[in-house]
């Protein structure tokens, strides 16, 4: 980078790109060379910088000047004033909400200052399409590392002792499953990356993926080594079209230049990775369903054992692990196991990263030591909550985790004490919600999601989810009883002890995690017809209040089925019979003349 | 995936010539019926019964496992899609930031439900999962465009875009 005297970086992730991003980029460029500055100034599209609440995202180096919310038109003057003259775009500054202070560098963002960047390391620090970049950031060390200075066996000492667990949600120790894989003796074995990310509201896999694949290249190859496979695979959804084609670009660079392929290095190691494709459905994040996806079947999960490390991939040792495990890995071997285990919770070491959705404030990607809690996650990085509402409570583990509320909030965040707690870690997304939020409603919105993915192979699972999301749906339009509430219970347990698979047997937890700690408003839609969040259509009316109203025309005109009427300054009436319930001209009245009952 | 549907519903002669192309240049056909379906359903735009049959007969494997696959993933779709399909993301962020509701306003305006197309053939509706751009929830996709912040007022115009 050295050439340089300044670098312009762009995000160039999937937030980003869709305000337009890659025409900042553009841009910059085009005003560089009327300039003159082309050669002075390096711009660069990155992977996301998980502030992506504020996207598009420009920063400055190397006075880490961070600019939100850029428009490509806004390129002009970033050039003219700050890379020419070097005067800061003061109206593109981030702001800190409380203070309303701009903040000059984006160290002392509240956002970052807690931030433990391990996984995300060259998130938004490179090009992710130029592997020299990569390597400047000692990129391929690890691998050279393993390669020449190791063996099999002490790379998986390493990765042990470490005591890197599973990002993919199990946790299961990855030193200890490569040695399983290790000592199955195979005429072939495979590492498999599980980039399926079925968890819907997280994107971290995605992210590195799009914003530093060759982490992710450069762990499987060390995993091969270490267990002694010369054969990757990379399952990831079709739906991820820029992860897809970053990590193929990933792939061919480090092939060319001798990273990837036969004799790695000049060691006599051979290693390649070959993509293979999801089609969009759950299950197949479970790692057998994935590995009979692969072979191009329907993604059905079988019964554990035999585990993949002895029977996977057309019934060789296989090892699966997740996009972010693998992440961690080059770090761990260049640091050291003392290092990364120095991170962390007694039995969770390292770092997590989070995708911080909801009612929140700095929605975005964020990465932070095991043991972090989560008032530090939500409140301070994530800013709180949106509008100045009320917290009610937080979502984690996806489909197959748990809201935790208030009183969880000065828990640090571990695996375990997720279990604990009747929620679990998960992939990471964490969801946010607020006092508007209705819990029946959002457990109803995983079940029908599970519904809806369940597999179909076992009755538990198929049968069950259904009549699970049957009993909420009854519940949210106020038709349930005191019995359904009793069923939705036994039958959650039921699911949950008999299902085949880690998909049926986590199920019911939205259900089991909300029940216990919102009974009372399980109990008010029951027996009072009556949604205390305000949010079950069939439980609401809107009503205008005449005292209130001023005639101002601006409900009729936004309600999209003419469900308004009323002359201008004279008071509004809403017409029940054809009101839809849509909400709209609550969010629009400025007068508070509207009400939701 | 960029492909113009309206002109590749006609199950065209060059198609099935350049997914048999495809076909042929396998280096393994065994496991490859995933990546071809992926193929099939970028050159025709959906997979009728006609090109399970091809693919069925291409790999040497009976039409009731191509059939298997296609109805168990939910990325691939037996009936084409329309010239501009619409995805509303029901993903977990857009969901709370009220997706749902943007959803039901198309579903209104457009008189059809998710899964399908209008009797032109100028809009289908499909709900998707987290496209990854959670900041800008509820998110909707038309095409290869992105709609962020969507609120169900905005419905109305944005299918105007496309008239
Ligand atoms: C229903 C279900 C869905 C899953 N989805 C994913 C997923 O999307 N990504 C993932 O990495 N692991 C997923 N897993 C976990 C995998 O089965 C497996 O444990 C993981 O990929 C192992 O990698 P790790 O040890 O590095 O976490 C899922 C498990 C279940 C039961
Ligand atoms: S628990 Fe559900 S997803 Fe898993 S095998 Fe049974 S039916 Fe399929
Ligand atoms: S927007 Fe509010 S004040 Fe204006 S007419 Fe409607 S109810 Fe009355
Ligand atoms: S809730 Fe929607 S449909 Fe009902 S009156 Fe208001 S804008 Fe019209
Ligand atoms: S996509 Fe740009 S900050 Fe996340
Ligand atoms: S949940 Fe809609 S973009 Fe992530």
């Amino acid at each position: 980078m050295s050439k340089y005297k300044m670098h312009v970086l762009v995000c160039g992730g999937t937030g980003c790109l869709s305000s337009n991003s890659s025409q900042i980029v553009d841009n910059i460029k085009k005003y560089l060379k009327e300039n003159g500055m082309e050669n002075d100034v390096q711009v660069l599209k990155t992977g996301c910088f998980g502030f992506c609440e504020k996207g598009p995202i420009v920063k400055i180096l190397p006075d880490n000047t961070f600019y939100v919310q850029v428009k490509p038109e806004d390129a002009e003057i970033i050039v003219k004033e700050h890379l020419v003259k070097g005067r800061k775009v003061e109206r593109l500054l981030y702001k800190e909400p409380l203070t309303n202070k701009s903040i000059e560098d984006s160290k002392h963002m509240d956002f970052y200052k807690k931030q433990m960047r391990v996984a995300l390391r060259n998130c938004g620090f490179i090009d992710p399409d130029n592997i020299d970049e990569y390597i400047a950031r000692d990129g391929y060390q690890a691998l050279g590392k393993a390669l020449t200075e190791m063996t099999p066996e002490t790379v998986i000492e390493e990765v042990k002792k470490s005591g890197l667990r599973g990002r993919g949600g199990g946790g299961f120790p990855t030193g200890l499953k490569w040695e399983f894989a290790h000592k199955n003796k195979a005429d072939q074995k495979y590492v498999v990356c599980n980039a399926d990310e079925g968890d819907p509201g997280a994107f971290m896999d995605r992210s590195i993926l799009e914003g530093d694949p060759h982490s992710v290249v450069e762990a499987m190859a060390i995993c091969g080594y270490a267990i002694g496979a010369n054969k990757g695979l990379v399952y990831i959804r079709a739906e991820y079209p820029l992860a897809i084609q970053r990590l193929r670009n990933a792939i061919k660079s480090a092939r060319e230049y001798g990273l990837l392929g036969k004799d790695i290095l000049g060691t006599g190691f051979d290693f390649d990775i070959e993509i293979k494709y999801g089609a969009g459905a759950f299950v197949c994040g479970e790692e057998t369903a994935l590995i009979h996806s692969m072979e191009g079947g329907r993604g059905e999960p079988t019964t554990k054992p035999p585990f993949p490390a002895e029977s996977g991939f057309w019934g060789k040792p296989t090892n699966v692990n997740n996009v972010e495990t693998f992440a961690n890995i080059p770090v761990i071997l260049l640091k050291g196991a003392d290092w990364f285990s120095s991170i962390g919770t007694e039995k969770s070491k390292g770092t997590k990263v989070f995708a911080l959705a909801g009612k929140i404030n700095n929605v975005g990607l964020i990465e932070v030591p095991m043991g972090t809690t989560l008032r530090e996650v939500i409140f301070d990085i994530g800013g709180g909550i949106k509008n100045g509402k009320k917290f009610k409570a937080v979502q984690t583990g996806g489909p197959s985790g748990g809201c935790l509320t208030e009183k969880d909030l000065d828990t640090p965040i571990d695996f375990d004490n997720l279990l604990a707690k009747g929620s679990m870690m998960g992939s990471g997304g964490m969801i946010v919600m607020d006092e508007d939020d209705c819990m029946p409603s959002v457990a109803k919105f995983y079940l029908e999601f599970t519904e809806d993915e369940s597999c179909g192979k076992c009755t538990p699972c198929r049968v069950g989810t259904k009549r699970l999301s049957e009993i909420l749906t009854k519940i949210t339009e106020g038709k349930g009883t005191m019995e359904d509430l009793q069923t939705l219970k036994t039958l959650s347990q039921t699911i949950k002890d008999t299902a085949l698979c880690g998909l049926g047997q986590t199920a019911p937890n939205p259900v089991l995690s909300t029940i216990e700690t919102f009974w009372d408003e399980y109990v008010a839609h029951v027996k009072e017809h009556r949604c205390p969040a305000g949010q079950c259509t069939a439980l609401l009316q809107y009503k205008i209040l005449e005292e209130k109203c001023i005639g101002c025309t601006a409900c009729s005109r936004v309600c999209p089925v003419g469900a308004i009427s009323g002359k201008v300054k004279s008071t509004h009436v809403i017409d029940q019979d054809k009101c839809i319930k849509c909400g709209a001209c609550y969010d629009k009245c400025k007068f508070s003349a509207i009400v939701r009952q | 995936m960029a492909n113009c549907v309206s002109c590749t519903n006609k199950l065209s002669e060059q198609g099935f010539q350049k997914l048999e192309q495809f076909i042929d240049e396998l280096d393994e056909k065994n496991g490859a019926l995933i990546s071809v379906l992926h193929k099939a359903q970028e050159i025709f735009g959906y997979l009728p019964r006609e090109v399970q049959q091809f693919v069925a007969k291409k790999l040497e494997i009976p039409v009731s496992k191509v059939y298997g696959v296609v109805s168990f993933y939910s990325f691939f779709t037996m009936i084409p899609k329309g010239e501009h399909p619409i995805s509303v993301c029901m993903g977990t962020a857009c969901y709370v930031r009220g997706a749902e509701k943007v959803l039901n306003e198309f579903k209104r305006e457009l008189n059809i439900d998710i899964g399908e197309t209008t009797k032109d053939g100028k809009f289908s509706l499909d709900a998707l999962r987290c496209v990854g751009a959670c900041g800008l929830a509820p998110v909707v996709l038309i095409g290869e465009k992105v709609y962020g912040r969507v609120t169900p007022d905005q419905v109305k115009s944005i299918l105007k875009e496309f008239e």
